[in-house]
C-alpha cells in the first residue's frame, strides 16, 4: 500500500540570474513499512525533496499525495494540521526546546493535538523507554548527549502516531556508537512496528541499513534499489 | 534586563503616585480641617457681596439641630467679616471669624496650629489670634494691640481694639495672611448683630463620604438657607483631586509608553535567537495562532513580572512613607505659598494598584504583537536551514 505518492516534483529557484532546478521532475512511491534512505551528494537536492514530501516547503508543480491527499493542495491551516497528525520529524540538529525536560518535548506534540494528560503520560513513558532514556524522562537536553538528545528527537516524532518519519541527516552530528544505537533502534521500530522511516543521509552506515537507496543528483532520481 | 527596568520604573511610578496622592490628600484636608469644614450654611444672598446684614437669625439654635444628626461631629456658627486690621505700622485687609471658641475646636483644628501664645484660654478683654505672617506683615507680636476697623448692620463704620493673644501657622501662607479669629460676643456688640444670629455655620462630618447626606438633609430641612459641601465652596480643591488621579495615570502610562520599547526590543531579540525553535515548532504542527500566543504571553509573563515586583517595591516605599515624613521644608516657603504642607505622607489607594497591573498586562500585549507578527513570518523550511 502506498503511504507516498510523488509526481512530477519540481522545485526551481529563481536566483537573479540563474534558475536552480533544486528537485528536477522526481516520480515515486513509498510502501508502508519502508526505511528508506535518500542519498546523494551535497547539494544534490536531498533536503529539498525532503522538505516537500514534509509540507515544509511549497514545490513549484508536481504532486505530493499522502494516503489519497494531495497535501499541497490543502490550506495553510489544514496543512500545519496535516503535518501535527501525519508526519513524523527528525532534524539534523535535534531541535529539542531546551527549557523542557525530555518527558516534556516528548509530551508536548501530544498535547497539541490534545490528547489527554494520562495517554500522554503513558505514551511518553513507553517511547523513551523504546529509546533506551527510561531513565532519562526528567534530563533537560543540556544533560543529555548528542546520541541521546537525538532518540529524543525520534521519540517526539512517535509521538504523534505519524504514518511515516522524515529524518534528514539524523546521524550527522553523532559519534559512531550513538549512530550505531540510533540506527538500532529506527530499524527495530521500523520491523517490529511497521513504521516507515525516510531518512536523507550521506553516512555509509545508515546506507548499509537501508532496504531501499534512493539516489539523488541535481534534483534527480538516479538510482532506486530496494534489497 | 528588561525585567529590572520594568520593576523599577513601575515602582518609581507607583510612589510618585503615592507621593502626589498623599499631597493632594493632605492639602484638601487642611481646607476641610483648618479653612471650610466640609458643610456651611449661608443666607442664600451673604456670599453674593459678604453683606453682613444678610445672616441667619435663628443660628444658633440651628446650629444645635443639625449637630443632633448621626454623622455630624460638630457645628459652629460663625460671624464673619472682610474688614481692615491696623497696626501702629500698617494695615492690612482681613477676614475677621468671630467664633465661639469651644464648639470651634469641633470643626476646626486651629487651636493647634497656634506657635505662639494661647487659644482665647485668658479671660482678657477683646483678644484677637493672627497667622505668623500677618503678624510679620503688620510688626506686632503677643500682646500687641491691633484695630479692627469695620461696618456695623446699620452700616455705620465703627473700630475695636484687640490684644493679639496667639500666632497661629498653618503653612498656608495664603490663609495666614488673610485671616484673624476673635470670640464672637466682642464683635457681636461691635456690629451690634442680634443675639443667636450669626453668618455661617461650619459643620463637620465623621466622614467624607457622609457628605452628601447631610448635606441633602440640612437642604432638606432648612430650605430658605444655602447649604454648600466644600466641594462646591472651593471647587478647585476637587478639581485638584480628579487632576492628581488623572496625572498619576498619565505619569504611569509615560513610563510604561518608554518601558514599552524595551519590551519590544528584548521579545525581538528573543523572537531572532529563537527562529530555529520557532521554525521546528510550526514543522511539526503548531499553527500560527498558537505561536503568535505563545509570544504574546511570554511577553505578557515578562512584563508582568517585572510590573508585579515593581508594585511590590513601590508599596513597600508609599507603605513606609504613609507614617514616615518626606521633608520638603527646604523649599518651604514655595510650598506654603501654594497651601500645600512642607512634608508630605505618601497615600497608596488600591484600586492604583489593580489599574497599574491592568495596565502592565495591556503593555505586555501591545508590546508582544510586533514581536509575534515577526515570528509568525517564519517559513519553517528557512528556519531549519539557519545555524
Amino acid at each position: 500500500m502506498h503511504v507516498i505518492e510523488i509526481k512530477d516534483l519540481f522545485k526551481i529557484y529563481n536566483g537573479s540570474h540563474v534558475e536552480v532546478r533544486a528537485v528536477n521532475g522526481i516520480d515515486l512511491s513509498v510502501e508502508e513499512g519502508e526505511f528508506t534512505a535518500i542519498v546523494g551528494p551535497s547539494g544534490s537536492g536531498k533536503t529539498t525533496f525532503l522538505n516537500l514530501l514534509g509540507g515544509l516547503d511549497r514545490p513549484t508543480s508536481g504532486e505530493v499525495i499522502v494516503d489519497g491527499i494531495n497535501i499541497w493542495n490543502l490550506r495553510s491551516r489544514k496543512l500545519i494540521d496535516f503535518r501535527l497528525r501525519n508526519i513524523g520529524f527528525v532534524f539534523q540538529a535535534y531541535n529539542l526546546i531546551p527549557v523542557l525536560t525530555a518527558k516534556e518535548n516528548v509530551e508536548f506534540i501530544m498535547q497539541l493535538q490534545g490528547r489527554s494528560k494520562q495517554e500522554r503520560e503513558t505514551r511518553t513513558r513507553e517511547l523513551l523507554q523504546q529509546v533506551g532514556l527510561g531513565d532519562r524522562l526528567d534530563s533537560r537536553p543540556a544533560k543529555l548527549s548528542g546520541g541521546q538528545q537525538q532518540r529524543v528527537a525520534v521519540a517526539r516524532a512517535l509521538a504523534s502516531k505519524p504514518k511515516f518519519i522524515l529524518a534528514d541527516e539524523p546521524t550527522a552530528n553523532l559519534d559512531s556508537k550513538s549512530t550505531e544505537t540510533l540506527l538500532d533502534i529506527m530499524e527495530k521500530l521500523n520491523k517490529e512496528e511497521k513504521i516507515t522511516f525516510i531518512f536523507s543521509t550521506h553516512d555509509a552506515r545508515v546506507v548499509r541499513k537501508a532496504r531501499r537507496i534512493i539516489t539523488i543528483e541535481d534534483g534527480k532520481v538516479l538510482s532506486d534499489e530496494t534489497r | 534586563m528588561i525585567i529590572t527596568a520594568i520593576a523599577l520604573g513601575i515602582c518609581a511610578g507607583v510612589f510618585s503616585s503615592a507621593f502626589y496622592k498623599g499631597m493632594a490628600n493632605q492639602r484638601i484636608e487642611k481646607v476641610i480641617k483648618t479653612e471650610l469644614s466640609h458643610i456651611q450654611v449661608h443666607d442664600p444672598k451673604y456670599r453674593q457681596a459678604n453683606d453682613i446684614t444678610k445672616f441667619i437669625p435663628d443660628a444658633t439654635s440651628l446650629a444645635a439641630t443639625i449637630g443632633r444628626d448621626e454623622f455630624v461631629e460638630g457645628v459652629s456658627n460663625r460671624i464673619t467679616i472682610f474688614s481692615m486690621i491696623a497696626s501702629a505700622e500698617t494695615a492690612s485687609g482681613v477676614k475677621i471669624s468671630g467664633i465661639d471658641p469651644n464648639t470651634e475646636k469641633q470643626v476646626s483644628n486651629l487651636y493647634n496650629k497656634l506657635v505662639e501664645g494661647n487659644y482665647f484660654e485668658e479671660e482678657r478683654r477683646n483678644p484677637v489670634l493672627l497667622g505668623r505672617k500677618l503678624a510679620d506683615k503688620l510688626k506686632v507680636k503677643i500682646g500687641s494691640k491691633v484695630v479692627l476697623t469695620l461696618q456695623d448692620i446699620d452700616n455705620n463704620i465703627t473700630a475695636g481694639a484687640f490684644r493679639i493673644i496667639g500666632i497661629f501657622d498653618t503653612e498656608n501662607n495664603i490663609f495666614d495672611e488673610s485671616n484673624v479669629f476673635v470670640r464672637d460676643s466682642d464683635i457681636r456688640k461691635l456690629i451690634n448683630l442680634p443675639a443667636n444670629a450669626g453668618h455661617e455655620l461650619a459643620i463637620l462630618v465623621d466622614d467624607n463620604e457622609n457628605v452628601p447626606a447631610v448635606q441633602s438633609r440640612v437642604k432638606e430641612e432648612f430650605k430658605n438657607l444655602e447649604v454648600l459641601s466644600w466641594t462646591e465652596l472651593s471647587p478647585e480643591m476637587s478639581y485638584l483631586n480628579e487632576a492628581m488621579d488623572l496625572f498619576m495615570y498619565i505619569f504611569i502610562i509615560i513610563i510604561l509608553f518608554a518601558l514599552l520599547f524595551g519590551i519590544i526590543n528584548t521579545m525581538l531579540m528573543v523572537v531572532l535567537e529563537r527562529v530555529k525553535e520557532i521554525g521546528m515548532l510550526m514543522a511539526i504542527g503548531m499553527n500560527k495562532f498558537r505561536v503568535f500566543m505563545m509570544i504574546v504571553l511570554e511577553t505578557v509573563l515578562l512584563s508582568l513580572t517585572g510590573g508585579l515586583l515593581g508594585i511590590l517595591l513601590g508599596t513597600l516605599v508609599s507603605k513606609y512613607f504613609e507614617t514616615h515624613k518626606i521633608d520638603l521644608s527646604i523649599w518651604g516657603e514655595v510650598y506654603s505659598d501654594l497651601g500645600y504642607d512642607p512634608y508630605v505622607y505618601t497615600s497608596l489607594q488600591p484600586s492604583l494598584l489593580v489599574n497599574v497591573t491592568i495596565l502592565v498586562i495591556l503593555t505586555g500585549i501591545l508590546a508582544s504583537l510586533y514581536p509575534a507578527y515577526k515570528a509568525l513570518k517564519n517559513d519553517p523550511a528557512d528556519a531549519l536551514r539557519t545555524e
